[in-house]
């Protein structure tokens, strides 16, 4: 625990910080002009070059808007949810390895030897800040909005935690680092475990709450779920940790089956003094999340909503029952193999 | 009549495949011509028998042809006119018509473009032309006035010109004023 591991870690904090703040704020105007292109219309592109600077225009926004607290609410609670919605989706970032190295620093926050069960904790305290702020705003359409979200969030945490569990076995170790290096090794996991893939992907639009699985802030049906009495920064905190959450599952899933940092023909760790390698590494990092997250806003204007009991019926009569057949049947195969 | 629901192949039950058909039509959408039209750099052609904003109209020679009867003050549904009648006088400023108003304000914004005045109106005196963008910077500023609706509707191609075959029969009878 020397002064420079402190110093350079702080550094990193802030580093990852401010990469993913502009992201989200970018895309969320990704969503927009995709989602407008998809659907025959230009998004917006007035603000700045092709509505560049359009994120600008709504962080300001956010900031002078008026921030109401509703009569009716529970204070404390009020105040603390949209705290705890976005602060989750931020921790899960830190075990996320997203370079090689730079100089004599490994590209990863905190490069834990458990790391996926660091992670799998941290998204299970997502669920609380949703279900805060349904119960706190004492009215109907939040409420209802809560309480779906809790028991989608739970049920879908189970079938990702499970799917997962064969690219472990195939890695033999839970270090998130260890997987990259696997995967440089032999090939990216996908091509290993594409059942485990689908069932992360899918999982992973219902935990942060995307369309298909979009309940707890169903537009049409709940007004706007549990964030309906939020205005202003609350809101933007909510909405800012929606997207933090999307990155975190988007770099969780190529970190897990798409090869992290790493390229086929590339992944030779950057040596000592190689900066250009290493931010090189990051560079394709974060393409391949960017894909991922074009992935979730495409499918989100694609698929209509799926109903309630769908939803839970999905996540607990099938992927359920799927996932842990997939464990065996990876179980039984590596077993044959030795 | 029962309507047939057909039934899913088993690919389509799956859900996953069809996925993948969902995924080309939105691609497909993504790289086609976008319908937007960027106003106000691009504006759209004015349909004809457009019910825009309602003006007051002079004719040919220069007459107002509002003779101040109150119907449109009458029949408008939400109370947008308002007419103040002239007295013994006559209150007109032009040719040999008999009849004028004093006073005509339109209030913009509470007026909701339904045409009404402009079908009961028996002198053809006013008519909703092409605008429909109107600004101001007060209400105030919207109550358009007896002189900003006539700047605004222009001349009226009249062609029953009742007043002049009024003024030529009055002639022929000698009892022209």
């Amino acid at each position: 625990m020397n002064l420079e591991f402190l110093l350079f870690s702080a550094l990193k904090v802030v580093g990852v910080f401010a990469l993913v703040m502009p992201m989200i704020a970018y895309s969320v105007m990704a969503e927009r002009k995709i989602s407008a292109w998809i659907q025959d219309r230009v998004g917006p592109n007035r603000v700045g070059p092709q509505g560049m600077l359009q994120p600008l225009a709504d962080g300001i926004k956010f900031l002078l808007k008026e921030d109401f607290t509703p009569a009716h609410v529970r204070k404390a609670y009020f105040w603390l949810a949209p705290a705890i919605a976005m602060v989750p989706a931020f921790l899960t970032m830190a075990v996320i390895p997203f370079g090689s190295t730079i100089g004599h620093q490994k590209m990863v926050i905190a490069d834990l030897n458990v790391g996926i069960l660091y992670t799998f904790g941290i998204v299970s305290l997502g669920v609380y800040g949703i279900v805060l702020a349904g119960y706190a705003s004492n009215s109907k359409y939040p409420f209802l909005g809560g309480i779906r979200s809790s028991a989608q969030m739970i049920s879908y945490e189970l079938a990702m935690g499970l799917a997962v569990i064969p690219v472990f076995m195939l890695v033999g170790d839970l270090n998130l680092s260890k997987v990259i290096e696997y995967q440089s090794n032999h090939g990216w996991l996908v091509l290993y475990a594409p059942f485990s893939f689908v069932i992360f992907l899918v999982s992973s639009f219902a935990e942060t709450n995307r369309l298909p699985f979009d309940m707890p802030e169903s537009e049409s049906e709940l007004v706007a779920g549990y964030h309906t009495e939020y205005s202003s920064m609350k809101f933007a905190l909510f909405f800012m940790g929606e997207y933090a959450n999307m990155i975190s599952a988007s770099a969780m899933m190529v970190t897990l089956f798409f090869g992290g940092w790493t390229l086929p023909w590339f992944s030779e760790p950057a040596l000592s003094n190689a900066w250009m390698y290493g931010a090189l590494h990051i560079g394709v990092f974060i393409a391949k999340m960017l894909a991922f997250m074009v992935l979730f806003i495409w499918i989100r204007w694609m698929l209509p909503r799926f109903r309630y009991d769908q939803l839970m019926d999905l996540g607990w009569r099938r992927f359920l029952p799927f996932a842990l057949l997939n464990v065996l049947a990876y179980a039984v195969w590596l077993w044959v193999r030795a | 009549m029962i309507v047939k629901r057909a039934e899913l192949s088993f690919f389509e039950r799956l859900y996953l495949p069809t996925l993948l058909g969902g995924l080309k039509v939105t691609a497909r959408h993504f790289f086609r011509k976008k319908v937007t039209m960027q106003y106000p750099e691009q504006k759209w052609t004015v349909p004809p028998n457009y019910r825009g904003a309602p003006y007051l109209v002079k004719d040919q020679v220069g007459r107002t042809k509002c003779v101040s009867c109150q119907l449109c003050e009458f029949v408008c549904p939400p109370k947008a006119i308002r007419i103040t009648p002239p007295g013994p006088s006559g209150g007109s400023d032009s040719g040999n018509v008999e009849k004028g108003p004093l006073e005509f304000d339109i209030n913009m914004l509470r007026c909701i473009f339904c045409g009404f005045c402009q079908e009961v109106c028996p002198e053809e005196a006013i008519f909703l032309m092409n605008d429909y963008s109107l600004t101001g910077t007060s209400r105030q500023e919207m109550i358009y006035d007896k002189d900003k609706l006539l700047a605004l509707g222009g001349v009226h191609q009249d062609r029953i010109q009742k007043w002049k075959r009024k003024a030529q029969e009055a002639l022929h009878q000698g009892v022209a004023p």
